[in-house]
């Protein structure tokens, strides 16, 4: 099929209207975020003028004993509850995908059960178990929990993907003499690591979007993550909008996610619709 | 080795592998589940554990003669409603672009509405809030009506929740069913147009009935999500105007509250409305669960 003018212009424009979709939100932040304390309430889009007050507010001001330490606590919080989900899940779904063992459907269906739990019916339970055995507010204390959120859907991700990786090649391992586990390790390690990799991803992202857990199990900045501790954000004086310094901080734990987008979004894609339906 | 001593072996070797992350879902779900439903059979302040006391599920009698109960749950289910009817509409129209697109212009649409889906709910909800709310928003200014206090009323508070949560799920959705419209045999399209079916009937003939298991399932998830929502009504209104939430209401009692035996409830009653949604759709609509692979 040859493309003629008027389509493309056309496709362009849909593509257009599906950009403007979805930057708007963001660009309106990034303006939010760069109006000065006169201008946060203008009531416009843009700024009158640009300014950086917001971004010093949290990184050297005011709001930076509130905003520094969430970021820290994010960030290492979610690294390690996606390495610790990305491991165990990875020996799961190899077991899922390649073993046959009594019990392999009830792991997949407890998973998928367990991502379809309302975190506030753990949260309340999980609030009193911690304030007794003193897990509150700690980072231990949120690592758990975020596995119900990494785990399952790291089995399943994980699962669809080992099943795309050709049998062949570890039964030939094994035939030359390789154990199990070492078929395992020496061939499907590497054939599985993108899978492994968008899995991360993606797991990273639901833990770094928690709000619930975040807000229930914390109370200092001990273990506060950042989405949690951008509703204690207040403005300069009681009666300002801490808008801005808001919208600083929100740009600043999007950007990392922009990036992570723009440069795996075709591993993202396959990873969140791998077999979602099969055939 | 036999037949029987191999199977042994490779069952032996699946819940070795297995048995770390099945001890740690268990942990972390089932037994916070069963702590919930023992608590919630108490009268039980967290502030006052003295006098904590057995009262025969009378949390419960509490929770569905109580009027403010029925409205959560309306409200809920209103919010549930408004963004998957919305969001399956647009998700599919954003994967007919995503599948029709000239080459030039489809990554970019990819790669474009993969940002909602990354960004922070509540990132999200912020910036909704702060272009409605009254002392920072631009959208009064632009609607000609700056007065309009849109977080006022319960109404227009429910309009902007329900904006946040459509502008950020809506690109999950789409994606799902693109993968559902990519498995249709294209030789199947092309004979329809072959033998000069139009627009609608190739959709409402071939396309539709086609993607019946990947719209189900794209449906399932997104319901279950939706009727949990609670980061964008806690970001915009904090409950106000009657906008509370199931999930709004269960952390008003247990966390704010320290309600732990009412709260308790109310988190095994909202559990147990998830549980009936995925009862109808899998008796009801016949979703094959063992089709489902992803999120």
């Amino acid at each position: 099929m040859k493309a003629n003018p008027k389509k493309t212009i056309l496709w362009v424009i849909v593509g257009l209207l599906i950009a403007v979709y979805a930057l708007f939100p963001i660009v309106w932040i990034v303006s939010l975020s760069m109006k000065s304390a006169s201008d946060i309430a203008n009531r416009h889009f843009w700024p009158t003028n640009i300014s950086w007050e917001n971004y010093q507010l949290i990184f050297t001001g005011d709001a930076h004993d509130l905003f520094i330490p969430a970021l820290i606590n994010s960030i290492g919080i979610c690294l390690i509850s996606t390495l610790v989900a990305v491991v165990l899940a990875t020996l799961t779904a190899y077991a899922v995908a390649r073993l046959d063992f009594p019990g392999k459907s009830l792991i997949l269906t407890m998973a998928l059960g367990v991502s379809i739990f309302p975190v506030i019916s753990l949260v309340t339970p999980l609030f009193n178990v911690w304030s007794k055995i003193g897990l509150y507010d700690t980072w231990l204390g949120l690592i758990i929990p975020y596995l119900s959120l990494t785990l399952p859907i790291s089995i399943w991700t994980l699962a669809a993907f080992f099943r795309q990786i050709p049998w062949e090649l570890e039964q030939a391992a094994q035939v030359d003499g390789a154990t199990p586990f070492q078929a395992f390790r020496k061939v499907i390690v590497p054939l599985a690591s993108p899978g492994v990799f968008t899995t991360a991803i993606i797991a990273f992202f639901i833990a770094w979007n928690d709000f619930l857990y975040g807000i229930s199990l914390t109370s200092t900045s001990a273990a506060r993550p950042v989405p949690a501790a951008l509703s204690f954000f207040t403005g300069a004086s009681q009666f300002e909008e801490p808008a801005g310094a808001i919208a600083a901080a929100a740009i600043v734990v999007t950007i990392p996610v922009i990036i992570i987008v723009l440069l795996f979004q075709r591993q993202i894609v396959s990873g969140l619709t791998s077999g979602a339906v099969k055939g | 080795m036999s037949a029987t001593d191999r199977a042994k072996s490779e069952a032996k070797l699946g819940w070795m592998l297995s048995a770390p992350a099945v001890i740690i879902l268990l942990a972390v779900t089932a037994y916070p589940i069963v702590q919930a439903i023992y608590f919630s059979l108490f009268n039980y302040r967290m502030t006052d554990p003295d006098n904590r006391s057995f009262n025969w599920g009378h949390n419960y009698i509490v929770i569905l003669s109580d009027p403010q109960w029925w409205q959560t749950l309306g409200v809920t289910v209103l919010i549930t409603v408004i963004t998957v009817a919305v969001e399956l509409v647009l998700g599919f129209a954003l994967a007919l672009v995503m599948i029709n697109a000239i080459r030039s212009v489809r990554p970019w649409v990819r790669t474009v509405i993969l940002i909602p889906y990354g960004i922070i709910t509540v990132v999200s909800a912020f910036a909704w809030k702060y272009a409605f709310d009254l002392p920072t928003g631009f959208v009064g200014t632009w609607t000609g009506n700056s007065d309009f206090d849109w977080f006022g009323h319960f109404g227009s508070s429910i309009v902007v929740i329900c904006l946040a949560e459509i502008w950020k799920t809506t690109p999950f959705i789409s994606l799902l069913l693109l993968s559902g419209l990519a498995q249709i045999p294209g030789d199947m399209l092309e004979a329809a147009t072959v033998d000069g079916a139009s627009w609608w009937q190739r959709m409402t003939k071939v396309i539709l009935p086609n993607m019946k298991a990947a719209i189900l399932v794209a449906l399932l998830f997104r319901t279950l999500d939706a009727f949990r929502v609670f980061d964008s009504v806690f970001v915009m209104t904090s409950g106000a105007q009657d906008t509370a939430t199931v999930s709004f209401l269960a952390y008003d009692q247990s966390i704010s509250q320290l309600q732990v035996g009412m709260g308790s409830a109310l988190s095994v009653m909202l559990f147990l409305c998830v549980a009936i949604i995925c009862f109808i759709f899998i008796k009801g609509f016949k979703v094959d669960l063992g089709q489902v692979r992803g999120d």
